[in-house]
């Protein structure tokens, strides 16, 4: 049996743990809460670009835009997001193996969001060519504006045929999924189907439809990307509360069973002093 | 004069900037200005960088607008854009800051930087100066 003073030892030191994840917890939770009013705020922009694609796709049979053709996939680029910070569960390994899946078969080119997907795949021997660490917990749009811009750049210089995104969409604070969705080349049968329901107004472009889609549709790519950023964002801190919610717990156990150990071999100690005593005591009759 | 009134929405990637009736919204569009009234016919149109002056009950509202695209219908315009601000938002030293460099990197014509950008990030920062002058001559 370990001695008292062994396990007074380890019950100090988990309950520092236990201290500092219940402070993570707190600071996580405080953070979601940021994380959420900033995921609000990119859906109506996003909603909004995504109906004006919809209605030009719709209006203009047979237009012959550049990031709307499909073309011979030669080589294939993937955005993966993740965390810049561990002590967050399965966060980080849950999106990049999920991303991993998708890889198989393909000639990848890797960008990476945040320092642990960059980790990851550079264990698996796979180099990121673009990295962005440093994003991953307060995203702005020019940040998925750069990002962007880079895989765009890329993609009308016909290096990559095709561009996925792997992030983490939030579900609920509790739940969150790693999702991969294909960025471009922009799904044009996609639109045509959103945008069936609604009532045919005839619009004009100014200057030209293919100048309006020159436009939107990099902030297609930009917003697509911001969103999936604000999710990941939500999502890292959903999986670290969630994560040093259970640490917590654990901690409670382990200071109850220790304690229960310190208990018996105090209780052990002084029987056995006692019992010294009392030997000693008969030994002199 | 009420009914005669237009909604206007300007949205950007990170907030809703503004969503009310306005009587009359003038916009820099690729091709020049345009006045935005009531039962305008249905329109797209990509914006160019600049000022945005928005007319309500007989007042006049002015912010800066990078870039972006309207779509317009007879009861509501909607404008998407990078970046809002209004002039109270500006930070006019940083802007002014942001113009002297871009300058200096454009008289200098070095490689190095990207011209279309320098010449992006030049327009953003007048665009700025001009909305926070306006403002500030006003008072």
């Amino acid at each position: 049996m370990a001695s008292m003073r062994d396990i007074k030892r380890r019950i100090k030191s988990v309950n520092s743990t236990q201290q500092i994840t219940k402070a993570m917890n707190l600071v996580s939770a405080a953070k979601l809460q940021k994380a959420k009013t900033n995921l609000e705020g990119t859906r109506p922009f996003f909603q909004k670009v995504q109906q004006t694609i919809a209605s030009i796709v719709k209006n203009s049979e047979g237009l012959n835009h550049p990031y709307l053709t499909v073309r011979e996939v030669k080589k294939s680029a993937f955005i993966v997001v993740t965390s810049d910070r561990g002590l967050c569960g399965g966060y980080n390994a849950n999106v990049s193996k999920e991303a991993l899946r998708h890889m198989v078969d393909k000639n990848v080119q890797l960008i990476t969001v945040g320092k642990k997907g960059r980790d990851f795949f550079k264990r698996k021997k796979i180099n990121s060519e673009g990295e962005f660490p440093g994003v991953s917990e307060n995203p702005t749009y020019a940040e998925a504006a750069r990002i962007g811009q880079l895989v765009l750049d890329l993609y009308a210089k016909t290096e990559i045929d095709e561009v996925y995104l792997a992030y983490t969409s939030f579900k609920s604070t509790i739940q969150q999924e790693p999702t991969v969705i294909k960025l471009l080349p922009v799904d044009a049968d996609k639109f045509q189907q959103m945008s069936a329901g609604e009532e045919n107004s005839v619009m004009n472009y100014d200057p030209s439809e293919e100048e309006v889609l020159n436009y939107v549709i990099p902030r297609y790519v930009y917003t697509v990307l911001f969103g999936a950023l604000a999710e990941s964002a939500a999502s890292e801190q959903g999986a670290r509360m969630t994560a040093m919610d259970s640490a917590t717990e654990n901690a409670y156990d382990m200071i109850d069973s220790l304690t229960l150990k310190f208990n018996r071999a105090r209780q052990a100690s002084i029987t056995q002093e006692l019992s010294e005593i009392v030997g000693g005591a008969e030994a002199l009759k | 004069m009420a009914k005669n009134s237009v909604r206007l929405q300007i949205i950007t990637p990170s907030r809703k900037f503004f969503d009310e009736k306005v009587d009359m919204a003038i916009v820099r569009t690729s091709n020049g200005y345009m006045g935005l009234l009531h039962d305008h016919e249905s329109v797209v149109t990509t914006l160019d960088m600049g000022v945005i002056r928005i007319q309500q009950n007989g007042k006049e509202r002015r912010a800066s607008l990078m870039g972006g695209f309207a779509e317009v219908l007879p009861d509501q315009i909607t404008i998407l854009t990078d970046e809002a601000e209004w002039p109270e938002e500006i930070d006019v030293d940083r802007a002014k800051a942001a113009k002297k460099r871009a300058e200096e990197r454009l008289s200098e014509k070095a490689q190095e930087y990207n011209m279309a950008r320098t010449q992006a990030a030049l327009k953003r920062a007048l665009v700025r100066i001009e909305v926070s002058e306006h403002h500030t001559n006003a008072k």
